[in-house]
Formats: C-alpha cells, structure tokens, sequence
C-alpha cells in the first residue's frame, strides 16, 4: 500500500464524508438533508454541489454557534429539525454528523429518539422519518459518507416484507443520467426494483413554475420500507465486497442475496451485470440491450488502432477508477496509474484483479494520494490522456494532454449530470468521446491538417 | 397574506421589510436560524476568502480535508506573478490526530510546505475541528516562524465562532500583525491602499490604472493580487480606501489607530459610485497637489464619453425590467441598486447575509417604494420573492443561481466566481452586457413561467 512520502496535502483528489451523505439523502423521496454543526459546511457543500449539477440544492444546518460547542448541540438540532418540518413539509430528514458535533460528543441518534418523543408528547403525528448517520469529515472520504448514509437509510427504514417480488439496486455514486438509463434497463427486464439512491429527478430536474421545496422524484419511501423483503440485492462497487454496506446489511439483517460487482463499465463488468439480471429476472435480454452490446463491440474494433497502447492516468473516486481502468484495459490503452483519495485498502487489489491477464503490466496504483503527487508521478509516466473529474484540468493543461471529463465534481464544463457512464451505452458514449480526443489531438498536431482522420 | 408567508419563519419576520407598509425597523446580524437553510457561510469563510488573493503567502488549512477542498481555486483571484494562492494546503486531519493533537503534524506539514514553495509568509487557518481538540496554533507558529525566518500567522477562524464577519475579523487580525514591519522609505505624498478589492477578473487592475492616470500611488492591494511585503509596508500609504462591506474595514480601523493612516469607504461598481470615488479621494489629495482634481475631471469625463452611447443601447431594451439582489456584503447593494437605476431597471427586491442595520437602513432609503429588503435570507425565502415580484433577473453568486433558472428567471453572478470584470466604468458596461444577456434571451419565452409555449407547460 503505498502512502504519499507526504505530510501536507496539496489539492485533495477526495472530498470530506458528510458531503457524500448529503448526496446519498437527496435521492430520497421527500428527503431533506440536513447537517448537524456549523453553518458553513452546508453552505460549502450546496455550493460545490450546485456548480456541478446546477440545480438547487438545499442542505439544511443546526447552525452551530459557539456556546452549542460548549454546551452540546442538542437545542438547535431539534430546533432545525422542527423548522425542516414545518417549512419544507419532509418527508424524511437525513442528519448527517460533521467532525465538529462528533467531536464534541453529540449522541445524535439520542437526541433524534428524544426529538421524535417530545413532538409525540405534543400530540403531533405524521413525523416525518428521521434517519442519522455518523460521518465525521477526519474518517474516510464522501463515498464512505456516500454508503454510510444509503447503509443508514435502509438500517433505519427497510422492514422485513417477506415475498416483496422486486430487486434491489444500490448503483453507488452515479450521475442523474446513469441512473435513468438503470431504471430503463430494469423496465426493460420487465423486473420491479428499488434504485437507492436516485437523484436521477432531484438532482437533473425540469424547468418549473413554482419552485418545488423539495423537488420531486427521488427514491420512494415505501418501496425502500420493502427492501427487505427483496428478491436480491445488486450492490456496485468493486471495494466494497465485505465492507458494511446497505447491501450487506439487508444480506445479514433479512437474508436478502447480495450480489456485490464493479461499477458496469466497459464489456466484462456490463456483462457481469446483465448476465445476473437474465438470471434473477428469468428473462434473456432484450433485444435492444444485445444490439447496445454488439455495436459496442463493434466499436472497439472500429477504434482499436487509435488506443493501442496508449497511456492513460486515472484518478478519482476508487470503485470508479476500477470500473473505468477494467474498461481501458479492453480496448488496449494502458492504465499507467490509477490514483484516489480514498484508502479503503481494497484498491490495489481491485485494480490488480481487472487488469489481470489483460493489461501488459499492472498499473501504479496510489490511494490515499492527491493531486500534488498525481502530478509528480505523472510528470514521469508521460500519459497520453487523463480521465477523472474536473479537477485534473489543472494538470492536464500543464501536460498538454487530453482530459476525459467524469464522474463529480464537473465545475469547467456544461452538463456534468447529463454523463453516461455505466452499462453498454455508457462505455460507448465513454468510449466515443475518448478515441475522439486523441484523434482531434494527432489532428492539431500534424503539420499536414488531415481532413480524413 | 401574500404567498411568501407560507414560508417566512416567524423568529424571521423581523428580518424581512416591505419599504411602505410600516417605519423601517429591522433585525440583522443574528445567529442563523437553524433549520432555515441560509445562504451564509462560516467564520472561515470569512477569513480564507479575504486572505486567498495574497499571491505569495501559503494558505494552510489546519483541518480535515473538506474546509481546504472546498476552496481549492474557489475565487477569480487574479495575479500578476505568483500563485501559490491557487493551490490548496490542508493537514486532512484524521482520526488519530484528533484523539491525540495534531500539533506535531500541523508543525511538519508548515515545514514541509514553507521548504517547498518559500513563501514570503503563511497563514494558519483554525477550523471547527481545531477549537474544540485545542491545538496551540500560535505555539506552533511561533516555532516555524523562527526556524523559517518568514511572518507565520494563525488565523483563528474555527467555522463556528460566528458566521462571516467574525472571520473577515480574523483575517484583518492576521494581516495587522504584517503591517508596519516593512520599509515605506520611497512612499509617495499622494498614495492609497486599495481594501477590500480582490482583483476577480483583473478588477483591481482597472481601478489602479485610474489611480496611476490621477498621479496617485497603490502601496498595497489589500488583497487582491497582493503581497506580503507590500501589506507589510502598507503603513506608509497617505490613504485607505476600504470598498466590501466587512471584510476589511476592521483593518483600516486598526490602522487608523495604531498608524494614523484615515481610510475612506468607497465604491467602485457602478458609474455613480466610482466617479464619487475618484472624486473623493482627489478631494483629499486637493491640499498636496492642487492639479488633481482637474485630472480627474478629464479621467471621469474620458471614461464617460466612452461609456454612455455604449450603455444607452442596453437601457433601451433594459429599461422598466424588474432586478432582484441577493449578495454577501450589503455595501455592493448599494452600488448595484443605482447600477440597476442607470439602466432605467427597478429593483424590487435587495439582501444580503451579513448587513448591518445601518446598511439597511440606507437601502430602505435609496430603493422604491414596495421593494423587499431581507437580511441573511434562504432559498424558500427569495423563491417566493422572485415569483412575487416577477423579476426578470436576480443578482447573486453560485448558491442563488439554481433558484433564479428554476423559475425561468434571468441571472447575473456577481460573487467570487465572475470571469468579467464588473469594477470601474468598464465594469459597469460587462454589468450591463451581462445584465442584457440573460434578460433579453430568447429561452424566457418558453419557460412555463411565461407560459406563452403551450408545450412548455406540462
């Protein structure tokens, strides 16, 4: 496991925990994230959030002031919590812990059971569902903030509803786009499921006359209740076999099986995928899903000469990164290094798995890093593209290469909420714009001006 | 009632003016409302987004990674040299730090950094995180500042001791302890520190050249592509001019005392209030050089001549719009309502997060009749204000933008972000391009708010 030589970080390639919480509650139906410490993280949270999808959204604060950090946060939490209540009409609020309320000590799930007992005392009913999740910034990054929180919903909601005839799919962090086109692929399936989260409305919504307080869509509250009784759990995420997800939680808790797989990008992972769908739903594949299939591969041989053996560095968020290097492998680029912010441990393994056997050698792979030593090693690798979010511009701009825009945060271009990444369709649309960067790069290097590349 | 009672919390009606319907009376500078989603930030806010111009200083966030990471590049901060300001240093405090004090990490990280990058001077910054294990930041920089033989200053900026101007506070604080420790031998008679500009888009360019056109001297840009050693000689400087409501008037007053340099409030967004500021400061420097005040005639008159036939097209399509406003310092209000005003616009709604009861007072008195002035605001709040007053275009930064095309309402940033420069007389015409480049796009039509798109309603 390699460590940066490092003490300081400069440009952090991981964002902090409760901002992946934020996120996993705003694909909730009726759901009000809100989180519980000063006023600033909500208002830096919103604000990296919006810039990417650019749509509103509203993270509620207990708004912590300095005699609350004496004196425990109790008062103001539940003064937030009412106020979520009553102006925003709830359906559930997601409280989501930040580094100064776990180190002060607030028990939170205590103060929501004693919340939830004194609005009952008043004689109020329909309490909204009050979920918590413990996700201090100073341990992990926002995908464990991310999985936390969806562990969090389904631990505190999920019933054991025996025969509920449905799949579950817990997709991790995808963009609104990707988790369209999986309520599509199910549809196809003719497979009723539960996709949690699903921002795919909340975060990409239309354009409106009246401001929605909360915006519609989201995944809906009963069917998570029905969790439990599911047919199956399909979980994505290539680190996070064994890890205490909402997948094995409903695995442990109720015996719901989990199928545990990369993020599908590229063939084998897609396929992984769909070959478990045609097994759980009894149905062979839709016709179109063979056709997406079959020109993606076509596709790979039509682009293969343009990719052979090209360099490529990716970095962001780990499942991501696995899924995006098993895919490059494919088509012949070679991942030279694969870099997160995050340190899960499971990482290397991950990425060593994908590119067994396929890769002409094993990445570098670094976790734990940021962008100072991506930099470095990169400066040394000579790649010729970089794929991961927006924050390498920086680096790709200094190495005149290329960047393939992915995942979150994209803050320097239009339509980061719009990207496809998963499934056949995904890795083609991925796999289009890749082998068109370089060939627009040989383009404006040649002297000659080639019209036909 | 009107529709936005439904959404106005009642400890908040205090804070929220109808001009005409009662004798202004307004609360401001409270606590944030829990709950209530506001628009501000944190006491380090304040501090990072004053302090991250200084293009040769390290900024460290001592912290877990989010405070650092979330500021990384975050302002249009411009530099005409170095820029370390663009870069973002955090000690991603873990868990183990926080059990047993990360002092001894915060001392390596400081050491490492200064070694690699030789900064001028570093600024600690103190997060939520910090307060509460109580590491001893001045200790620590004591120790560097003496091993490294550069200025290295905590910023005691913990998010949750206050909101904004606490840490703008903080910052001002740090910065003081620079100042007087530099050589001004060479100082011209007729020179000012520009405050409170930090050059977004090269804003504070414009406004220098127009000092040098008067024959005046810049010492330090405070804190626009600023430097260390400018700030630390910053004393020498005949005049402050102080424009951004909070963020540094707190250093100028500590000048003031402590160096006997007077500061001025300025202005320089709109057409009105910069030419009040050229003016004002010539009137001071009238006494030493006489010929200044004609100068800057001839400067006004120039920009002027250029401006206008420019502007006068924009008003033309512009004129009887409705403008809402929704910023950080209620200062930049001011200068926006009579920006909006040069443009035959009204502006029918005006707040900001941190304003005193003396800035909305003056707002109450410079606005028209009916227009809502609204302290530390949320987005239930302006949604229903925006449809109330069916405005054609709101004036915020990144968090108020999503609102505004939600509803199918016109945008202009003007916040930290903005690649134009919005300063100066030629500030005022990118202002009013912008300002007519979302009002009179085609895409309003279809909205569902205009309704006049039969498919465009669902």
């Amino acid at each position: 496991m390699e460590h940066p030589p490092y003490v300081s970080t400069t440009n952090a390639c991981k964002l902090c925990k409760p901002l992946g919480a934020c996120l996993a509650f705003r694909g909730v139906e009726g759901a009000v994230p809100m989180l519980h410490g000063s006023q600033g993280c909500a208002t830096y949270m919103r604000r990296y959030i919006i810039s990417h999808f650019r749509e509103p959204m509203d993270i509620a604060s207990s708004s912590l002031g300095e005699k609350h950090a004496v004196y425990g946060g109790a008062s103001n939490l539940k003064k937030g919590l009412r106020n979520v209540m009553t102006k925003y009409g709830a359906g559930l609020i997601g409280v989501a812990t930040t580094c100064l309320t776990e180190t002060i000590g607030d028990d939170v799930p205590m103060i929501v059971r004693e919340f939830r007992r004194e609005m009952r005392d008043s004689g109020l009913r329909d309490l909204p569902a009050l979920v918590t999740v413990s996700t201090p910034s100073y341990s992990g990054t926002h995908m464990e903030g991310f999985h936390a929180a969806v562990r969090a919903v389904v631990e505190q909601m999920s019933e054991d509803e025996k025969g509920a005839q449905m799949l579950n799919l817990l997709p991790g962090f995808l963009s609104p786009e990707d988790l369209r086109y999986l309520k599509e692929i199910m549809d196809d399936f003719r497979c009723p499921s539960v996709i949690l989260p699903d921002f795919s409305m909340t975060l990409d919504g239309p354009a409106l006359q009246e401001y929605e307080k909360i915006p519609r869509g989201g995944t809906p509250l009963e069917d998570i209740r029905r969790m439990g009784g599911a047919a199956a759990t399909f979980e994505f995420g290539a680190t996070l076999q064994d890890c205490k997800t909402a997948g094995k939680f409903l695995q442990e808790r109720f015996g719901t099986p989990l199928h545990s797989m990369g993020i599908p990008i590229g063939l084998r992972e897609t396929d992984i995928f769909f070959d478990a769908l045609e097994k759980l739903s009894g149905a062979e594949r839709p016709e179109r899903h063979v056709l997406e299939r079959g020109r993606l591969l076509d596709s790979y041989v039509d682009a293969h000469k343009y990719l052979f053996g090209r360099r490529a560095v990716i970095y962001g968020e780990e499942d991501l990164v696995v899924a995006l290097t098993s895919f490059l492998t494919e088509v012949g680029i070679t991942p030279v290094l694969c870099a997160s912010g995050g340190r899960s441990g499971r990482f290397k393994p991950a990425i060593e798995r994908v590119t067994a056997g396929i890769a002409p050698h094993p990445p570098a792979v670094h976790e734990g890093t940021d962008f100072r030593q991506i930099e470095e090693l990169a400066l040394e690798l000579s790649p010729d593209l970089l794929i991961g979010h927006s924050k390498g511009y920086t680096l790709a701009r200094k190495l005149g290469i290329p960047l393939i825009r992915v995942g979150f945060p994209i803050h320097d271009r239009f339509g980061g909420q719009r990207i496809l990444h998963v499934g056949y369709r995904g890795t083609q649309s991925l796999l289009d714009r890749i082998v068109n960067a370089l060939i627009e790069g040989n383009q404006n290097d040649s002297p000659v001006g080639y019209a036909y590349m | 009632m009107n529709a936005a009672g439904s959404v106005i919390f009642k400890e908040r009606e205090n804070q929220i003016h109808r001009k005409g319907r009662e004798p202004f009376d307004m609360d401001c500078n409270r606590e944030s409302l829990a709950g209530a989603v506001s628009q501000r930030a944190c006491v380090f806010c304040g501090s990072r987004v004053v302090l991250y111009p200084i293009a040769d200083a390290l900024c460290l966030v001592h912290g877990p990674i989010g405070c650092a990471a979330y500021t990384w590049d975050i302002r249009g901060a411009l530099s005409s040299g170095p820029s370390l300001h663009r870069l973002s240093f955090s000690t991603d405090l873990q868990e183990r730090d926080i059990i047993f004090g990360a002092e001894e990490k915060l001392y390596r990280a400081l050491t490492e950094l200064i070694e690699r990058h030789n900064p001028k001077a570093a600024f600690v910054y103190s997060t939520c995180i910090v307060g509460i294990i109580g590491d001893d930041l001045e200790a620590v920089c004591r120790r560097v500042a003496s091993e490294k033989k550069i200025p290295v200053l905590p910023v005691q900026s913990e998010g949750f001791k206050g909101n904004k101007r606490e840490g703008y506070s903080a910052a001002c604080k740090a910065m003081f302890r620079l100042v007087g420790t530099g050589d001004t031998t060479g100082i011209s008679d007729l020179s000012v520190n520009i405050f409170g500009d930090f050059n977004l888009a090269g804003e504070l360019w414009i406004i220098r050249d127009y000092f040098d056109r008067m024959g005046i001297e810049t010492v330090a840009n405070i804190t626009g592509d600023g430097r260390v050693e400018q700030i630390m000689r910053a004393h020498g400087a005949a005049l402050n001019l102080v424009q951004c409501s909070g963020a540094t008037i707190e250093l100028a007053q500590m000048m003031k005392e402590s160096f006997g340099v007077p500061f001025m409030r300025v202005s320089y967004f709109g057409v009105e209030d910069m030419a009040q500021a050229l003016y004002e400061v010539a009137g001071f420097f009238k006494d030493k050089d006489p010929g200044i005040i004609e100068r800057t005639r001839e400067l006004v008159k120039d920009e002027l001549t250029l401006l206008y036939p420019e502007l006068q097209k924009f008003r033309e399509d512009l004129s009887g719009k409705k403008a809402a406003i929704y910023v950080g310092g209620a200062f930049k209000a001011f200068s926006l309502v009579k920006a909006f005003r040069l443009l035959g616009m009204k502006v029918v709604m005006v707040g900001s997060q941190t304003g005193t009861e003396e800035d909305y007072r003056e707002l109450h008195e410079i606005t028209d009749e009916g227009t809502i002035i609204v302290d530390d605001s949320n987005p239930l709040e302006l949604s229903s204000f925006l449809k109330e007053k069916d405005c054609d275009i709101f004036v915020g930064g990144v968090k108020e933008r999503p609102i505004a095309y939600k509803l199918g309402v016109g945008f202009c940033d003007h916040n930290h972000e903005r690649k134009q420069p919005l300063e100066g007389f030629v500030g005022m015409l990118n202002f009013a391009r912008e300002v007519h480049s979302s009002v009179m796009s085609p895409v309003w039509r279809f909205v569902p708010r205009r309704n006049s798109c039969p498919s465009a309603t669902p």
